[in-house]
């Protein structure tokens, strides 16, 4: 039976006209909204490359049933920033070197956006336990903990966040 | 003044040595880039394959009836459909399309739907009637080689045999040590999920000889290119390739998957048709690293130095030869690792079964080979009262000495110098049991076990290990292993066209660093990377920096060389004497000086070259021949935390010393040192794909454990640039040895723990298991 | 109407008595998994729980020393205070849990539910006798987790019946949690135990998961474990804690399967509750401190 409702995403108003009751906010995302950016690895909330935020809570898209999430606040990789102007995470992202196949990379983006806001200046310790959601398989992680730990620093000296 | 007296002028950004930045870094991070599972059009139908339960059986009958009955279901393909060849492969041409006869695997192929949508394609395969006759699977290799099983495939149950014989075979040492390795068999594990999408040409349609355009994530365009179009019954021209995004490859991509079902669909219906993998299907669509069982004899004097080393290896191919023969023949020519040694007899198989087919993985059967080999070297040690260093360095190899296959190696061989700069590495100030929190308390997530709060500091011990591997680069066994590359050159702007796979290595870097000092222009263009420029091989057995490196280099030079030649006729200046400085023409013996830009202005310049490397040779009966292009070497020393009571294991640090040659985008060669080590550290202590019986249990990634943030520890690495003759940048490939003597060192690590509280474990297989160290 | 997001508990009480075969979804950490493997289906309908005000609350009742936590709240929640200073075995089991997006989402009530043998916080509500409380259109009922957990993944939940909230009582000694499993992060658990000490009862707790069809208690070892404690002097004989593991382990029926094996089970099931103890007390030997 196909499902009618309405999704909140980046602050637009979406209509799902088309989907099926058990559909995922990620495959909804990407295959009724036309969001793309968002990816699927797994499906079973073991890699986070489809994370999002549902009022302000980082969580797996793959585990939210899309026609549950009406009137939540809905923020994909693609409501970080404008396209072609990187928030300071994304840039340090690239110059960090933290970019390989970059599947695994609008997920870890998110998180550590998410981390960054809770916990502004983390150790090693505490960023790899935060982002232990998501996982790489190109890096070995080391220069994404070099990307957060630079955005951090950035951030301090300048006393601004992004 | 000599160009190199120049040095007012800044260093050059965005050339060879220079750690650019990837050019589709941002687009990544924003989830703007484009992956082949990111690819659909309006009006496109999906396709899903139906795929074997059984390991092996006949197929008594299919019945495609009830699919065809369902609602949006568009077509229905079997092996009845295949227009061309019917099998594929990358070596021997034994895989089938789709089953028709048997399916020798689970998850083997046997029909395939295009609907409207994912979910009528799956109700559509459900709705399929397959019987069949079970047959009793072949599961034991032993058992293959024995001639214990009927064959399971025409082509008999013996992929390859091949022995090697070295020297005299008689010595034997004062000294001898041995053990039985096995490993088990790892998934590559990419995150970018397989998918195509299939554009057949206007008009074209199943055997009518009309073509058809794929777009696909994969790491060789040209070879698929060749499988589909002979699958097709189609000359190659009409299959034109297209590189999507490539979420990772780690050679699950050189293999066909999903190639020829999707564009069959496509043409059946003369329409767009996509088709996508989830996890679980990926795990049977591709395939994986074989597993493997290796005896090995090792003989030294007394005082640790190898007279001779004696090895079978058995090689568990599955159910289809993919790329097995060649794997095994670089496990068994590697046999004695980086290490000068006499006297050799190694024998080899490589095997058909039941199980998931087996063909590439980074580290192409040298990652087998040298957790044996580095497991028995350390076992030297001991029987020597040496130490895991010095056992080593009494051993290495130097550039010129030879194989057990009588091979020189003649590239640099930095053997001592890798292990000398591991050892150099600080080892981690953390104490074991980790930094305390300023509370005092310690920190659960620096011990073993992690938020799992298993251990106090008390219960865990710390030891240290070691692995060096040697590497072969680029194909070997005199493959015509080549890559190509063309150069355009008009108004201050260069345009590079490749075939070669870019799955996230970061060759669109190196080419564009490439042109940029070569030409002296700043301004590069990469054209789409797909079939419409010859073939750029493999990107695999770390080869592409050399080959396609080496094809821009050379296409790039060349067209510089046609703009130099024309501005020296037309200024009257020796041609010799032109170069390029910077982003200038000079006249290195006069004052001439002119930029690039301005110099290409109103010129046109476009070439073409292939890139050879010097030729190989096929081994002989007796595994004598030079079959190996060049090699590079690394070593690895782990520091892991243990906990022996429970068997929990927190690696803490890996150092390393790599023979790259000449760190091209040392940013970049970090990158590809830190993923490797996580790639072997998963298979030292946590990856495995569990097969009972022949069905795989884990296809999941709850249950195929990756390493993740709190697994892999931070790496500290050394670069050994020792430029390469050989290499036509100076450069050796980076890819593949980072993954392969990291495992045995945190193997050889978790041993030296345990040692430290009176407890002796062989730990003989990989992945080392809880139970393994604790029970 | 297939999807309905209540957000009161009587809204979807009277919600799910007019469908009493509603899937019933709150963090979906489980159920999704499921539907998106193709293993299960939602069904005609579904109710969603994660806005129901009265489950994400709880409370702590000074009086009678409990901590009534709604079904509905995250391990995220959980691992924090102020509710971890009520419960910290409980939190160091949330913490255990995924990763931060599975925590974020994941619901006490939600473990209870789906009842798998190795959910993290069952050791501990079942250690805790924790009072589950359930609600339907017929009135209520509230019943110990023990009651609760029937069999691998199997509830005594009847149709039309949600989870509203679950009580524990404060901690009142030491507790603590551990789990198993084979990397430093997200794994289900393939051994799991909680020791929960009651300094004013005199007595331990100790509940295993992972090692048989639910979460089982260790009678024989607590009741050795109590009646053997210095409860003065917080500190036990090294036999006795000896004596105690190798009851918990015949308590234990764990099976082999693609996550580990018997033996391995046995062997670490044991060795987490020993650690536990030595957590909690001063284990001496002979008079002589271990």
């Amino acid at each position: 039976m196909s499902q009618q409702y309405m999704l909140h995403v980046n602050g637009v108003d979406h209509e799902v006209t088309d989907g099926w009751l058990g559909e995922s906010l990620l495959d909804t995302l990407r295959d009724r909204l036309g969001l793309m950016g968002t990816k699927g690895a797994c499906t079973q909330g073991e890699c986070g490359s489809c994370s999002v935020l549902v009022d302000g809570e980082l969580v797996c898209s793959c585990l939210v049933m899309a026609a549950t999430a009406t009137e939540q606040e809905i923020t994909t990789i693609e409501g970080v920033a404008p396209a072609g102007a990187p928030s300071d995470v994304q840039q340090a992202f690239v110059d960090a070197g933290a970019v390989q196949c970059g599947f695994c990379t609008p997920g870890l983006i998110m998180a550590v956006h998410d981390l960054l806001e809770r916990s502004p200046e983390p150790d090693g310790t505490e960023i790899r336990e935060q982002l232990a959601g998501n996982v790489c398989r190109c890096t070995g992680y080391g220069r994404i903990v070099d990307a957060v730990q630079q955005v951090s620093v950035r951030r301090a000296g300048s006393g601004s966040s992004s | 003044m000599s160009v190199d007296e120049r040095t007012d002028a800044p260093p050059r950004a965005g050339v060879l040595g220079d750690s650019i930045t990837r050019p589709d870094g941002i687009a990544k991070t924003q989830g703007a880039f484009s992956f082949s599972s990111d690819e659909s059009v309006d009006g496109c139908l999906f396709g899903a394959t139906l795929r074997s339960p059984h390991p092996y059986a006949r197929i008594v009958s299919i019945a495609l009836g009830p699919a065809w009955q369902i609602d949006g279901v568009r077509a229905v393909i079997t092996a009845d459909d295949v227009p061309g060849q019917p099998t594929y492969g990358l070596i021997a041409h034994d895989q089938p399309v789709f089953a028709s006869e048997y399916v020798r695997y689970v998850g083997e192929p046997i029909a395939a739907v295009a609907a409207d949508g994912p979910e009528t394609a799956r109700r559509a395969l459900a709705a399929i009637r397959v019987e069949f006759e079970l047959l009793e699977p072949l599961l034991d290799p032993e058992a293959a080689i024995a001639g214990a099983h009927d064959p399971v495939h025409p082509d008999g149950n013996v992929i390859r045999h091949q022995r090697i014989e070295h020297g005299d075979l008689s010595v034997a040492g004062d000294i001898v040590v041995e053990g039985t390795y096995e490993i088990g068999m790892q998934d590559q594990a990419f995150l970018g999920l397989e998918a195509a999408i299939a554009f057949p040409d206007d008009g074209a349609a199943l055997g009518n000889g009309g073509g058809i355009e794929l777009h696909i994530a994969t790491q060789w365009l040209h070879e698929d290119q060749k499988q589909i179009a002979a699958c097709l019954g189609l000359p190659a021209e009409k299959v034109h390739v297209v590189l999507g995004g490539v979420g990772g490859a780690f050679g699950a991509r050189e293999d066909i998957s999903l190639q020829v079902h999707t564009c069959m669909l496509a043409l059946r219906l003369g329409r767009p048709v996509r088709m996508a993998y989830d996890r679980g299907e990926s795990f049977l669509g591709h395939v994986h690293r074989h597993p493997t069982t290796i005896s090995m004899r090792h003989h030294a004097t007394a005082d640790g130095q190898l007279v001779k080393i004696e090895a079978r290896f058995v090689f568990d191919g599955g159910a289809y030869a993919s790329t097995s023969s060649a794997v095994l023949i670089n496990g068994i020519t590697m046999a004695q690792g980086p290490y000068r040694c006499p006297n050799g007899e190694i024998v080899g198989w490589a095997v058909r079964s039941n199980h998931l087919p087996c063909g590439a993985m980074r580290g192409f059967g040298a990652v087998q080979a040298c957790f044996a080999y580095e497991s028995q070297m350390d076992k030297l040690a001991d029987a020597c009262g040496l130490d895991p260093v010095e056992v080593r360095l009494r051993n290495a190899m130097v550039t010129g000495d030879t194989l057990l296959t009588g091979q020189r190696v003649l590239n640099v061989a930095p053997v001592e110098e890798c292990i000398r700069q591991t050892a150099a590495l600080p080892l981690p100030n953390t104490p074991v049991g980790g930094v305390p929190l300023p509370d005092g308390e310690v920190d659960v997530m620096q011990l073993p076990g992690g938020a799992g709060r298993t251990a106090d500091a008390g219960d865990v011990v710390r030891g240290i290990g070691w692995g060096v591997s040697i590497k072969n680069l680029m194909y070997s066994e005199g493959f015509d292993d080549y890559s190509t590359a063309r150069c355009k050159l008009a108004d201050g702007v260069a345009t590079i066209k490749f075939a070669t796979a870019e799955v996230g290595q970061g060759f669109v870097m190196i080419a564009t660093q490439i042109a940029r000092t070569v030409l002296g222009v700043d301004d590069v263009v990469l054209d789409t990377i797909d079939t419409g420029v010859g073939s750029a091989g493999s990107t695999s057995a770390s080869r592409q920096t050399w080959m396609s490196g080496g094809a821009v280099d050379a296409a790039s030079r060349k067209v510089r060389d046609q703009l130099l030649a024309e501005i020296a006729r037309e200024q009257g200046i020796d041609v010799n004497r032109l170069a390029i400085d910077g982003t200038d023409i000079i006249d290195t013996a006069g004052s001439f000086r002119l930029s690039v830009t301005e110099a290409s202005m109103g010129r046109s310049f476009d070439e073409e070259v292939e890139y050879r490397h010097p030729e190989t040779f096929d081994l002989d009966e007796r595994g004598q021949g030079d079959c190996h292009t060049a090699f590079a070497f690394v070593a690895h020393r782990a520091v892991v935390d243990v906990d022996p009571e429970l068997g929990l294991v927190k690696v803490v640090q890996i150092a390393t010393a790599q023979d790259v040659g000449v760190a091209l985008n040392p940013l970049s060669v970090i990158g590809q040192i830190e993923g490797g080590i996580a790639q072997g550290l998963g298979l030292a202590v946590m990856e495995e794909i569990i097969q009972v019986d022949g069905v795989i249990r884990n296809a999941n990634f709850t249950d195929y454990l990756l390493p993740t943030f709190l697994d892999m520890p931070p790496v500290v690495a050394a670069l050994i640039e020792q430029p390469d003759p050989l290499s036509p940048l100076g450069a050796k490939g980076v890819g593949e040895p980072p993954c392969i003597s990291s495992t045995p060192s945190i193997v050889a690590a978790i041993r030296d723990a345990l040692r430290s509280v009176g407890v002796e474990k062989d730990l003989d297989r990989v992945p080392v298991r809880p139970g393994d160290i604790c029970l | 109407m297939p999807v309905a997001v209540p957000r009161s508990l009587d809204d979807a009480v009277r919600l799910l008595a007019d469908e009493p075969d509603a899937m019933l979804l709150a963090g979906g950490t489980d159920a999704m998994v499921e539907i998106n493997d193709g293993h299960r289906r939602p069904g005609e309908s579904v109710i969603a729980l994660n806005r129901v005000a009265e489950l994400r609350s709880w409370s702590h009742d000074p009086a009678t020393g409990t901590l009534t936590i709604g079904a509905g709240v995250t391990y995220k929640e959980l691992m924090n205070d102020p509710i971890a200073r009520w419960s910290p075995a409980l939190a160091e089991a949330s913490r255990t849990v995924g990763s931060p997006q599975i925590r974020a989402a994941g619901t006490l009530g939600g473990n209870v539910g789906t009842c798998s043998p190795a959910g993290d916080a069952l050791p501990v509500l079942a250690a805790l006798d924790a009072q589950v409380r359930l609600v339907s259109s017929a009135g209520g009922r509230t019943l110990p987790v023990s009651d609760v957990m029937v069999g691998v993944k199997r509830t005594s939940i009847e149709p039309g019946e949600l989870i509203a909230d679950i009580t524990i009582p404060a901690a009142s000694g030491p507790q603590g949690y551990a789990k198993v499993g084979v990397r430093n992060a997200m794994v289900i658990a393939v051994a799991s135990a909680c020791v929960a000490v009651d300094s004013e009862a005199k007595s331990v707790a100790i509940a295993l998961g992972s090692v048989s069809p639910t979460v089982v208690r260790c009678p024989d070892a607590e009741s050795l474990l109590a009646a053997s404690v210095d409860w003065q002097t917080g500190s036990v004989d090294i036999e006795i804690v000896a004596a105690a593991i190798a009851r918990v382990r015949s308590r234990a029926q764990p099976i082999t399967d693609h996550r580990s094996t018997a033996e391995y089970r046995s062997h670490a099931v044991g060795v987490l509750v020993q650690r536990l103890l030595r957590r909690s007390f001063r284990i001496e030997s002979a008079g002589v401190r271990a």
